[in-house]
């Protein structure tokens, strides 16, 4: 139907752009998930940072102090989840659910006064080479600072858990919290700093889509992104590549489904809408049909409290 | 799920606050129950603007926002009505039924349900606004404007006014332009500003170069600002979000509309209506259009709102044909207010199938 190279790299790019707040956010979550903490308030903790992100910058004025104004946001709020669960020793889940209530309902009361504000226009890399390569310059080139450390971040962040001496440390404490305590591993430390980054990540996911992809504040504009970026964790097996893939498959689809109903492919829209849904329990089905790798690769103490004082 | 239990909570919150303060004051008093969060700068937004002028006018006004199209709503209603409030607007098709079923147990309140049809008490009114109207301007403009003579809609649900809005757009820029092709993308949203920004982006990387939305966020002009296309604000004046790409906006105007009913409660002579209002009575207002329309253009579509505003000119004006070519109005003729409200066929030249 339609052939041209460049539209095909309109659609990758397009596909990419809509992955990066997944990837910040569930690469953020792999490692809290890794050290054993279930934090399921990945969605409070972005809403969060969309709105610090896009009220500091209205306030401000400056783009740098609302970035990472919006991660210092998502450390603050993940700081009560770390207080709760892992010093008063609190259930993960239910104070990760606390924790997206909390955050939907917070950002909903900062954000009255900032509905109906345009965003400012960050800028973008690269652009004089946006037309210089057929297929791959509009990948490529052109994109915020954020979506280039959006698609490092997998890698950095493998790197991180295979190769480094913290990040064993952190697969030691997610794996076995009692062995790592024996070891003389401050197992709380530790994971009060995976949450943290997390939360960091979350909040920078956030302030991606408040202030780069779609530069407004509306309440609820996360959209239920931080559910998908949990999600995404357990798909991956908890490997930050296979984040990557399915980040890009979860966005993909949804613009693959728009670019076909504006073709005017003749499926029903339904199926095409529900489609990311569809190849998400696929996937989920045919990664489980492995159990003995599920068993391997997920974090054994993963959403247990660990109790021993230090 | 978790949204629901969310705004669930918070109304429950909000109306426990809403009743506290009822209790004291004796004046007409006006209650709002909304679908969405006053800040989706969209449908709930404007409505809640209309709220804010009737306070203006000296009256008192609560709110509940985010009441969920369920059982809940009539929890809402009949709370709002046992609390003091004289009457109470009910702002989603939605809240049809449960109005209309509270109202029977309170006699003495008044209930308005934007966008319904069913007045089964005597205390219950419907309001809508005529919004294909502002479609038929923007249309026009559109139809001038495209130079790829390819025009992208993203729609939110497929319901009658949505049809309505595409079909009407559709023969207001054929009529100027016979060669334009529509192309739809449903985003089966009414906000979602990631989603809207991807469907508009499909849709501009497909050639289209004006976009036209029926979704509520300003995620669709920013994408057109940024691909340098033309596109049109939705609900509210969206120039500020888009000065370049936006020619104008068709803004949701329910504040007069509102402090007229509410003044007729306390003047005793509120009655029983079903109102319909467009261009002419101001419930649907034409933006200022952007100085990137040649002279012509602008003059053509002042006129038009003009001509609009006082019925000399029909959205719908026949002869109509649907997509197969069966005449849907005749010459000469134009659509009814039955036909309008249950209009679920495309017009001849929108490509593609509704959804079913």
């Amino acid at each position: 139907m339609i052939v041209d190279i460049n539209f095909v790299g309109l659609i990758i790019a397009s596909i990419m752009a809509s992955a990066v707040p997944l990837i910040l956010a569930s690469c953020g979550e792999l490692i809290t998930e890794r050290s054993g903490v279930l934090n399921l308030g990945v969605e409070g903790m972005m809403i969060i940072g969309a709105i610090s992100g896009f009220a500091l910058m209205t306030v401000t004025g400056s783009l740098i102090i609302a970035v990472f104004g919006a991660m210092l946001a998502g450390v603050l709020i993940s700081t009560i989840f770390a207080f709760l669960t892992q010093t008063l020793i609190t259930n993960h889940v239910a104070t990760g659910l606390a924790l997206t209530i909390f955050g939907i309902g917070i950002s909903a009361m900062i954000g009255k006064n900032f509905v109906g504000i345009p965003g400012k226009e960050f800028p973008v890399l690269f652009e004089g080479l946006k037309d210089t390569i057929p297929l791959l310059s509009p990948i490529l080139f052109g994109h915020s600072i954020v979506f280039y450390f959006a698609f490092a971040l997998p890698f950095i962040t493998s790197y991180f858990l295979k190769k480094t001496k913290i990040g064993l440390i952190v697969r030691a404490v997610g794996d076995s919290p009692e062995s790592a305590s024996n070891q003389g591993v401050n197992v709380r430390l530790v994971r009060y700093a995976c949450i943290l980054y997390g939360g960091a990540m979350s909040g920078l996911a956030g302030a991606y889509l408040s202030m780069i992809y779609t530069p407004q504040w509306i309440e609820n504009m996360t959209g239920g992104r931080g559910w998908i970026a949990l999600a995404l964790v357990v798909f991956s097996t908890w490997n930050p590549i296979k984040i990557l893939i399915g980040a890009m498959i979860f966005g993909g689809l949804t613009i693959i489904q728009f670019h076909m109903q504006a073709i005017g492919v003749r499926i029903p829209v339904q199926f095409l809408t529900a489609l990311p849904y569809i190849v998400t329990i696929i996937v989920l089905v045919v990664i489980s049909r492995d159990s003995r790798k599920i068993r391997l690769s997920t974090p054994s103490s993963l959403g247990k409290s660990f109790y021993k004082d230090n | 799920m978790h949204k629901f239990l969310i705004r669930s909570f918070v109304s429950s919150l909000v109306l426990l606050f809403t009743l506290t303060v009822a209790a004291v004051a004796k004046d007409v008093k006006a209650a709002f129950v909304y679908i969405g969060p006053t800040g989706d700068h969209g449908w709930t937004y404007q409505h809640d603007v209309g709220r804010k002028a009737v306070e203006a006018a000296g009256f008192k006004t609560t709110y509940v926002e985010g009441v969920p199209e369920s059982a809940d709503a009539e929890r809402v209603l009949r709370q709002l009505a046992n609390s003091g409030h004289d009457i109470i607007f009910t702002t989603s098709f939605g809240y049809m039924n449960p109005t209309n079923k509270v109202a029977k147990e309170f006699p003495n309140v008044k209930f308005e349900h934007a966008t319904g049809y069913k007045r089964e008490h005597p205390n219950v009114a419907t309001y809508a606004a005529r919004f294909y109207e502002g479609r038929t301007i923007l249309g026009t403009i559109a139809g001038t404007m495209t130079k790829s003579n390819v025009i992208g809609y993203v729609a939110s649900f497929p319901i009658p006014e949505v049809i309505r809005g595409i079909n009407s757009f559709t023969l207001a820029a054929q009529k100027v332009n016979p060669n334009i092709k529509t192309k739809i993308v449903w985003a089966f949203t009414w906000y979602d500003p990631g989603k809207e920004a991807e469907a508009a982006k499909a849709l501009i990387d497909q050639g289209a170069d004006v976009i036209a939305q029926h979704t509520d966020s300003t995620a669709i002009v920013q994408m057109a600002e940024k691909a340098g296309v033309y596109a049109f604000g939705q609900a509210s004046d969206m120039d500020k979000f888009a000065p370049k790409a936006v020619l104008t906006s068709v803004e949701n105007n329910w504040g007069p509309y509102y402090v007229d009913r509410v003044k007729a409660v306390a003047n005793g002579t509120w009655n029983q209506k079903d109102t319909w209002h467009g261009i002419g009575d101001g419930m649907v207002v034409i933006s200022g259009l952007d100085s990137q329309m040649p002279s012509d253009l602008q003059a053509k579509v002042k006129k038009l709102q003009a001509d609009l505003a006082s019925g000399k000119v029909h959205s719908f004006t026949g002869p109509i044909y649907d997509q197969k070519g069966n005449l849907m109005v005749a010459e000469g003729k134009t659509a009814d207010d039955g036909m309008l409200a249950g209009m679920m066929t495309y017009v001849k030249g929108v490509e593609g199938d509704i959804p079913k």
